[in-house]
C-alpha cells in the first residue's frame, strides 16, 4: 500500500492511499488527516478524509504547493508510526428495512434497474448468495460499520462494514441513476452503505429507511442542536432492524423533540480487530448496550 | 424591508464569498461563481469585498427599493435599468426609494453580480449568506429568491454613484474561451493518446451547466487503460473507489462527457478525474453560456501559479482604481 500524491489544480493535493477499499486504507487516510489537523500547517483550508484516500485544500498564496506536498509526505511517515487506535463513538441507527416509501420509489424506477422483476434488496440478497431477504438483513445489520467518508452532498455518510473481505456485501449501482430518493433512505452501492441525508437523485440500491434525521440545517432536531451534521469519518454504526410500529414511534419522538440516539464512546484498535474480528465486534455491541 | 422582490429571474441567488471549512462534511464552499465580479461590485458600492450580493443567471430579477441605495452590476453583460432608464455595467448608480431595478436581455456572459450598498443582510448559516440549495443553507430559507421575498440590507459605509471599473480591468468570457487544466488525479486511467485528444478537441458547454458543475459535449470518447477493477471501485472503467473531488476537477463518467465541478460541487464520488481547471480560470466558467465552444489547454503548476498572480494583480488594480 504505497500512497500516491497528485495535485488537484493549484489549490488541492489529492492522496490515494490505496486503489482498493480496505479498513487498512481507510484507517491510514484517517490517521494522516488527523495528523494534518494537529500539525496546523499554515494555508490549509480543508481537510477531507475519504474511503481509501484524502484531500487537502490549501491557499497557494500562503504555502507553495511543493512545500505543502513535502509537509504531507512527512506527516504520512510519522502517522505510519503512530498506534493504530481510534477514540471514537458507536451509534445505533434504527432501520425499517423494506419500508413502503423506498418500495414505492424503487417501483417507479424499475426500468433503470438490473433486475426489474425483483426489489433492490431481493436482488442484493440473491447476487450475494443469501437464501432469503431475512438472511441478508441479518448480515447487513449483524456486524457494525465504519463511517469511512462524509460527503457527496451535505452530511451523507458512506459506511464500510467491519468484516473480512469474503463477507463484504457487494452490489452494483442502478444502471442509470434515479431522479428521486426519499430522505433518510439506507442505500448500497459497490461495497458501501449510505444514508441519503436529503431527498434527491441517487444511484445506490435502496434497502430501507431510518427515522433518525442526520442533517438538519435549522438545527431544531434534538440530537442536531449543536451541529447540523450528525456523522463524521471514524464513527462506528450498528444498524438495528425495526418494524413499522417502532418506526412510527421514532418519527413521533423526533417530531416531539425527544428522540435520543444510542451513542457510546469506544476505543477501537485496528490490530485487535484484525486479530479477532467477530470478538471485537461483539465487544463493540456490548459497549453499545451497556448502561 | 429595503428590497422587495417583484420577479425573481431564472435562478437568482444570494451569494458572498462562501463558507469554506465544511467540505469534509459534504458542504461545498458555494459563493459567487464569478468571485472577481462580486468583489468588484462590492468595491463599487463601498461594501467589504465579501459582502453578500445577488447572482442572476441568464436573466435578471425585478427589485423594488424601499430605501435609497447605490447599486453596481458586474460580471455578465446584463444591462441594468432603473425605472426603465438604462444604467452602465461595472459602474455604481443610485436607486431611490420607490424605484425599481430591472434588467435588459443578456448580451454576453452568463451571470451578473448585483451589489447593493450595505450588502444583503439575511441570516448567515455556517458563517456565510451564500445559497446552497441542495443543503437548504443560506439564501432566503435555504433557497433562491422568489417573488414576494423581502431582502434586508446592512448599514452602508457611504457609497457614491458614478464610480466605474476601468474597461481594461473588466473580465468577460471572450470569444473563444480556453480553460487551463493541470493534468493529474486519475489521468493515468486513460491512454496517452486519449489525453492528447482531450486537449485537442473542441468542447461545447452542455445545457446541464449550473452551480454544481458544467458538463461539456462534442469531443471524442476517452479510451481507458485496461485493468482489473480494484475492490470497492465498481466495474465501469471510469469508476474509482469513491473519493474526494477537488473544485474544478474534470470527471468523465464512462469517458464520454466531461463535467467540471464548481462552487456547489458534490464533494466526492466514484468517477475518475483527468485533471483540474486552475483556480485562475474558475470565474470564467461561471460566465460560459450553454453551447459555447471551449477548449481545455494543458498547463503546469508554474503556469497555474503565474495565472493566479495575474488574477491577483487584476484585483489589486481594481482596488487601486476604486480606492
Amino acid at each position: 500500500m504505497t500512497a500516491r500524491y497528485t495535485f488537484g489544480g493549484d489549490e488541492h493535493i489529492f492522496v490515494e492511499v490505496d486503489e482498493e477499499m480496505s479498513l487498512e486504507a481507510f484507517f491510514k487516510s484517517l490517521s494522516i488527516t488527523n495528523a494534518v489537523k494537529q500539525a496546523d500547517i499554515k494555508g490549509v483550508t480543508e481537510i477531507c478524509p475519504a474511503n481509501a484516500s484524502f484531500q487537502i485544500k490549501f491557499d497557494p498564496d500562503r504555502i507553495h504547493p511543493d512545500d505543502m506536498m513535502a509537509e504531507l509526505k512527512r506527516l504520512e511517515e510519522s502517522a505510519g508510526l503512530a498506534e493504530r487506535v481510534l477514540n471514537t463513538r458507536i451509534v445505533e441507527i434504527p432501520v425499517y428495512y423494506q419500508d413502503p416509501w423506498t418500495h414505492e420509489t424503487l417501483m417507479r424506477f424499475r426500468e433503470r434497474h438490473q433486475d426489474p422483476d425483483a426489489t433492490d434488496i431481493e436482488y442484493a440478497a440473491r447476487i450475494n448468495g443469501y437464501g432469503t431477504v431475512d438472511d441478508f438483513i441479518t448480515a447487513h445489520s449483524g456486524a457494525p460499520w465504519f463511517v469511512s467518508m462524509v460527503g457527496f452532498v451535505a452530511g451523507l455518510p458512506f459506511l464500510y462494514q467491519m468484516v473480512d473481505r469474503p463477507r463484504q456485501i457487494q452490489v452494483p449501482k442502478y444502471l442509470r441513476p434515479r431522479t428521486d430518493t426519499p430522505r433518510l433512505t439506507v442505500g448500497y452501492g459497490g461495497s458501501f452503505s449510505c444514508i441519503y441525508s436529503v431527498r434527491g437523485a441517487g444511484g445506490y440500491q435502496m434497502f430501507g429507511i431510518t427515522p433518525m434525521p442526520i442533517y438538519d440545517p435549522h438545527q431544531t432536531v434534538s440530537h442536531l442542536k449543536d451541529f447540523m451534521v450528525f456523522f463524521k469519518p471514524g464513527d462506528i454504526v450498528k444498524w438495528k432492524p425495526i418494524d413499522r410500529d417502532a418506526y412510527d414511534q421514532a418519527v413521533e419522538d423526533v417530531d416531539a423533540g425527544r428522540f435520543a440516539p444510542v451513542i457510546r464512546d469506544v476505543v477501537f484498535s485496528l490490530d485487535e480487530f484484525n486479530a479477532d474480528i467477530d470478538g471485537t465486534n461483539a465487544r463493540l455491541q456490548e459497549v453499545l448496550h451497556a448502561g | 424591508m429595503p428590497v422587495k422582490v417583484i420577479t425573481a429571474g431564472l435562478a437568482t441567488t444570494i451569494q458572498d464569498l462562501g463558507r469554506p471549512g465544511y467540505y469534509h462534511l459534504g458542504i461545498p464552499v458555494s459563493g459567487a461563481m464569478d468571485r472577481l465580479a462580486l468583489r468588484a461590485a462590492n468595491l463599487l458600492v463601498g461594501n467589504p469585498e465579501d459582502a453578500a450580493g445577488l447572482e442572476a443567471v441568464f436573466m435578471g430579477p425585478e427589485l423594488e427599493f424601499t430605501e435609497d441605495a447605490i447599486v453596481a452590476v458586474t460580471g455578465a453583460d446584463l444591462p441594468p435599468k432603473v425605472d426603465g432608464e438604462p444604467q452602465a455595467g461595472w459602474t455604481s448608480f443610485p436607486v431611490k426609494s420607490g424605484q425599481v431595478l430591472s434588467f435588459d436581455f443578456l448580451r454576453a456572459g452568463a451571470r451578473a453580480l448585483i451589489a447593493i450598498s450595505g450588502g444583503i443582510a439575511t441570516t448567515p448559516s455556517l458563517g456565510s449568506r451564500s445559497t446552497y440549495a441542495i443543503g437548504a443553507l443560506g439564501g432566503v430559507d435555504g433557497r433562491a429568491i422568489q417573488a414576494g421575498d423581502e431582502l434586508p440590507l446592512g448599514d452602508s459605509a457611504g457609497a457614491v454613484a458614478g464610480r466605474s471599473v476601468p474597461e481594461l480591468l473588466r473580465r468577460g468570457p471572450g470569444s473563444a474561451p480556453e480553460l487551463r487544466v493541470l493534468p493529474g488525479l486519475y489521468r493515468h486511467r486513460i491512454t496517452d493518446a486519449a489525453a492528447e485528444q482531450f486537449f485537442a478537441d473542441s468542447w461545447k458547454v452542455a445545457s446541464e451547466a449550473d452551480r454544481m458543475g458544467y458538463r461539456f459535449q462534442g469531443g471524442q470518447a476517452l479510451e481507458f487503460v485496461d485493468r482489473e477493477p480494484p475492490f470497492g471501485a465498481g466495474s465501469d472503467p471510469s469508476n474509482i473507489t469513491d473519493a474526494c473531488y477537488p473544485y474544478g476537477s474534470i470527471q468523465v463518467p464512462s469517458g464520454t462527457e466531461p463535467i467540471v465541478l464548481h462552487r456547489d460541487a458534490v464533494s466526492g464520488g466514484g468517477y475518475f478525474m483527468l485533471g483540474t481547471v486552475i483556480s485562475a480560470d474558475m470565474d470564467l466558467i461561471g460566465q460560459l453560456q450553454p453551447n459555447t465552444q471551449t477548449r481545455f489547454v494543458k498547463t503546469d503548476m508554474n503556469g497555474a501559479l503565474a495565472a493566479r498572480r495575474d488574477r491577483a494583480a487584476n484585483l489589486d488594480a481594481i482596488r487601486s482604481a476604486l480606492a
